[in-house]
């Protein structure tokens, strides 16, 4: 069956179990993946998958929902009844609506849609991405982490209401993540992620060299001492630290008292001027764009922070209405929709006067620390409460030499980190989850074990 | 007629799938696969929210689906899909079949059909109408979140349930066949605190296999109790001064610290990598000789324990370290093939769209001699870690975990509460710092994400002492 013959079948079986309200998000994928371990494959996947999530309204408006991976007729009234005894537990204190915009025109964009190459063209590829990242170095001994992978995937949302959109997408992904050997040292691994519309559009030869490069930078490695430092954050580590704490913005997270923010945020200055955050779930690099939410709201630009200050936050149909706005396009169908950022946009706004512009990472010759890479952020992250404790892969640069920091935590507090925004350089940077330059903090405190 | 037809042509859970399984095995062996493993899966699972004093969220789901994984040499292929039809399922083998590229299939392996059934699930049919109804859930949940109000710096409340009920046929062509039953149960409850610029908050899950009856059993206002004063004790607590000192681990749930930075690297996923320092190991010594661990499936209701293995193996005790001395690794079938080292019982998958691979059960540090006292009045200068958040370890074996509830230990006591702490270290190096395990073992249940998904596992240990570990503060 089709999107479009599932949303008739959905109709017909709510018609006979007479069900008036209803809607559903589904998705439909074709994923295929390999790994290799030195020249050989090791293990090839492949799997199809569809996972359908249905929601109903019930005679006293309350909703119920179901999800199954089941979309035969009999799946599918069985998914429908069961969201409909769900439906006697719906909230009752936050109403659940269908969002205002799932009928509004959607951003059609060019899908770039491609072709699988095959599972045995993905083994090619990646065995020769293997022996390469192996050659590129003598202490290079293995690339233990390694994977190249294609999906090709439908996303639908529909409703009784007569909503319907669907698209279809493709997309690759290639990780490399060497391990680096040398006497008497501790081993040291590093990688790189590149992400493409399809295979076709990965830039293989700059992973290699990215996780290549990466992974030499830290063989000549070093304990660091416990102390306060001047910090600059890579664009992916400042990203990684943004959407940690996106609970800021997050309309969800405030209702639910999780969040550091609150209803009256908005005009809250967190940072300095010259910084403003948007998420840009359309933007033109972002692989994994959707042109519409799991409520079928249409995805857009928002702004988040501007000029340093909290300018909107992102919402679900229902937190819009609660905040007496409308929904922004960041809501997860569920039984409590969710609300998450899609991808971010860190710039520099026109107030920067008051940025140290002699911090930038390429030139910079006084002592600070580089953090490329955070660690365990499911683990150090309080986001409720603001503070943060995490390893990082970075380098010291002192004297006008780097060296690879072994072993160490960033700690700090995300509403500080925010104040003490020293520099942001000009130069953007593309990231697998968004777009970011160089951002300097002054003084955060790092713990080694020297 | 039309109907026995198309329950012939696909398979149908609690009807005979034997001939339909043969079938689809007979047709890779004839293909030229050495090995042909069909895991097949029903899932019913719910999960309840309840939010301060509402149920906000009620969440049914259901799943089916199969994984098929052929082997050929040491490679392996493999398919998963919802398409549970005989066409559905030969499809399935043919796509692995082609992506291991095996063009000769002159050399046959045997495949004498399938033993009989080792049905693991009849005890277990009842389970489904023996678990708490959502109506029993929410109105307990909701009495659990009551009682997490115990003063106004309490601004949020929450307790979640979620059940998994999984039904699983596992059917390859060394004969195995086998189905069987799985229950997980889990519960949690959250809070968080405030007062003025303070907050805190504290949380605790609990967890059990095949026990029905036993969310009726959790007592809720011990569990209620536990989490507020863990989130007041919290709530005015300085940062931790970061450096290096001894530290005490506390049972239950410090063992996340033996899972994830020892563990992980005692499977062998890992020594397939070569990304573990204990791969040659074995018989050597690794830690302190105060120390012995076991992974094991078989404890009774523990979160970790199963019936049979998503290979079709059943669980057996493993005696990983024995006295400080390395005995074992954690092993799969994959592993065995690839590594020599024999299956544990230990092959596990979240779910049919993941390959099996050699994962933890329950897996914990034997307990010691010694009294929680003891360890701390053993240290002059050093920190309590009371109850540890989640951590993770790096690809060259490098770990850090967050302490959310930790004790200065000042003179042999117990002093101010201390937030922030982060434990960083390396397993080989800390291993051998164990110098002393109390005599009050318990298990606590988690997940483990990894190679093969998420899957259900229980953690533990009694008190330990860590001679000197890097405290990350600020």
């Amino acid at each position: 069956m089709n999107s479009r013959e599932i949303t008739t079948q959905i109709s017909k079986a709510a018609d006979f179990l007479n069900l008036k309200k209803w809607d559903y998000g589904a998705s439909f994928s074709n994923d295929y993946s390999v790994q290799v371990d030195k020249g050989e494959a090791k293990q090839l996947k492949a799997s199809q998958k569809q996972i359908l999530t249905l929601r109903v309204w019930n005679e006293s408006n309350l909703v119920g929902i179901t999800t199954t991976s089941d979309i035969s007729e009999s799946g599918i009234k069985k998914a429908l009844n069961q969201a409909y005894i769900a439906s006697d537990f719906g909230n009752k204190n936050e109403r659940t609506e269908f969002s205002p915009l799932a009928k509004d025109p959607i951003e059609v964009k060019d899908a770039k849609k491609r072709k699988p190459v095959g599972i045995k063209n993905l083994l090619t590829l990646l065995r020769e991405a293997e022996v390469k990242l192996l050659e590129s170095h003598e202490s290079i001994k293995s690339v233990p982490y390694n994977g190249l992978s294609e999906s090709f995937y439908e996303r639908v949302y529909a409703n009784s209401d007569g909503a319907f959109r669907s698209y279809t997408k493709s997309q690759a992904a290639l990780y490399l993540y060497a391990r680096a050997e040398e006497k008497n040292k501790k081993p040291r691994s590093s990688g790189s992620v590149k992400l493409g519309y399809g295979v076709e559009d990965i830039d293989i030869e700059s992973c290699i060299k990215d996780a290549s490069n990466k992974t030499i930078s830290h063989l000549n490695y070093s304990s660091i001492k416990t102390d306060k430092y001047l910090i600059c954050f890579s664009p992916e580590s400042f990203l990684t630290i943004i959407n940690a704490f996106s609970s800021m913005f997050n309309a969800r997270s405030i209702l639910d008292g999780v969040s550091l923010s609150n209803k009256n945020s908005i005009g809250e200055k967190l940072s300095t001027e010259a910084l403003n955050i948007y998420d840009d779930g359309l933007h033109e690099k972002n692989i994994s764009s959707s042109p519409f939410d799991g409520e079928g709201t249409p995805t857009k630009r928002l702004c988040l922070i501007n000029k340093g200050r909290i300018e909107n936050f992102i919402h679900s149909e229902s937190t819009a209405r609660i905040f007496k706005t409308i929904p922004t396009g960041h809501a997860g169908l569920g039984s409590k929709v969710s609300v998450s950022p899609d991808w971010i946009v860190v710039e520099k706004s026109k107030e920067n006067s008051d940025l140290k512009t002699s911090l930038d990472h390429s030139r910079y010759e006084g002592e600070f620390v580089y953090i490329e890479e955070l660690n365990a952020i499911h683990a150090g992250v309080r986001a409720s409460q603001g503070s943060f404790s995490l390893p990082f892969d970075g380098w010291l640069y002192k004297n006008g030499k780097k060296i690879s920091i072994e072993s160490a935590t960033v700690a700090g507090d995300i509403k500080y980190l925010l104040k003490n925004i020293v520099n942001i350089e000009s130069s953007q940077e593309l990231t697998t989850s968004g777009i970011s330059p160089h951002i300097w903090v002054d003084e955060l405190s790092i713990t080694g074990d020297a | 007629m039309l109907s026995s037809q198309i329950k012939s042509n696909e398979i149908v859970f609690g009807s005979c799938n034997k001939d339909l399984l043969e079938e689809i095995i007979f047709y890779g062996i004839g293909l030229g696969a050495d090995f042909v493993e069909i895991f097949i899966e029903n899932t019913d699972n719910s999960s309840v929210l309840a939010e301060e004093d509402f149920i906000t969220s009620v969440s049914p789901s259901f799943g089916r689906g199969a994984g098929i994984r052929i082997f050929k040499e040491k490679k392996d292929g493999f398919v998963s899909t919802n398409d549970l039809t005989k066409h559905g399922l030969m499809r399935s083998v043919s796509q692995a079949i082609e992506m291991l590229d095996i063009t000769d299939n002159k050399k046959i392996e045997v495949f004498n059909g399938l033993n009989k059934l080792r049905d693991y699930s009849l005890s277990k049919k009842k389970w489904i109408n023996e678990v708490p109804s959502i109506h029993e859930i929410s109105e307990k949940l909701l009495v659990s979140t009551k009682s997490l109000k115990k003063n106004n710096k309490i601004i949020t409340r929450k307790g979640s349930y979620s059940r998994n009920l999984q039904e699983v046929i596992i059917a390859s062509s060394d004969g195995t066949y086998v189905s069987d039953i799985r229950l997980h149960q889990t519960v949690g409850l959250n809070v968080i605190a405030s007062d003025a610029q303070y907050r805190s908050s504290g949380s605790r899950r609990f967890g059990s296999s095949g026990m029905p009856n036993e969310f009726r059993l959790w007592d809720h206002e011990k569990a209620a109790n536990d989490v507020f004063e863990s989130s007041m004790n919290m709530l005015y607590a300085d940062y931790v001064d970061a450096g290096q000192m001894p530290v005490v681990l506390a049972n239950k749930f410090g063992g996340v610290i033996f899972h994830e930075a020892c563990g992980h690297l005692l499977e062998t996923t890992q020594i397939e990598r070569g990304t573990t320092p204990f791969e040659n190991k074995l018989n050597e010594k690794i830690a302190h000789e105060s120390v012995t661990a076991i992974d094991e499936g078989i404890s009774e209701g523990s979160f970790g324990s199963l019936s049979v293995d998503d290979e079709g193996m059943e669980p057996e005790k493993s005696v990983l370290i024995k006295n400080g001395i390395l005995k074992k690794f954690i092993s799969d079938r994959a592993g065995e093939l690839r590594t020599g080292h024999k299956r544990t019982g230990s092959g596990r998958r979240q779910n049919y769209s993941f390959a099996a691979a050699s994962r933890m059960r329950n897996t914990y540090i034997a307990k010691g001699e010694h009294s929680k006292e003891d360890l701390i009045n053993s240290i002059s200068d050093g920190l309590y870690c009371k109850s540890m958040g989640g951590g993770s370890v790096g690809a060259t074996g490098q770990f850090n975990f967050a302490v959310e509830e930790g004790y200065l230990i000042k003179n042999g006591k117990l002093t101010s509460p201390v937030k922030g702490a982060t434990l960083i270290g390396e397993a080989k190096e800390v291993m051998p710092k164990i110098s002393m395990c109390g005599n009050d073992l318990e298990l606590a249940p988690g997940f483990c994400g990894s190679i093969s998904g998420s899957v259900n596992v229980t953690v533990g240990q009694p008190h330990i002492k860590v001679d000197s570990i890097t405290v990350g503060g600020r």
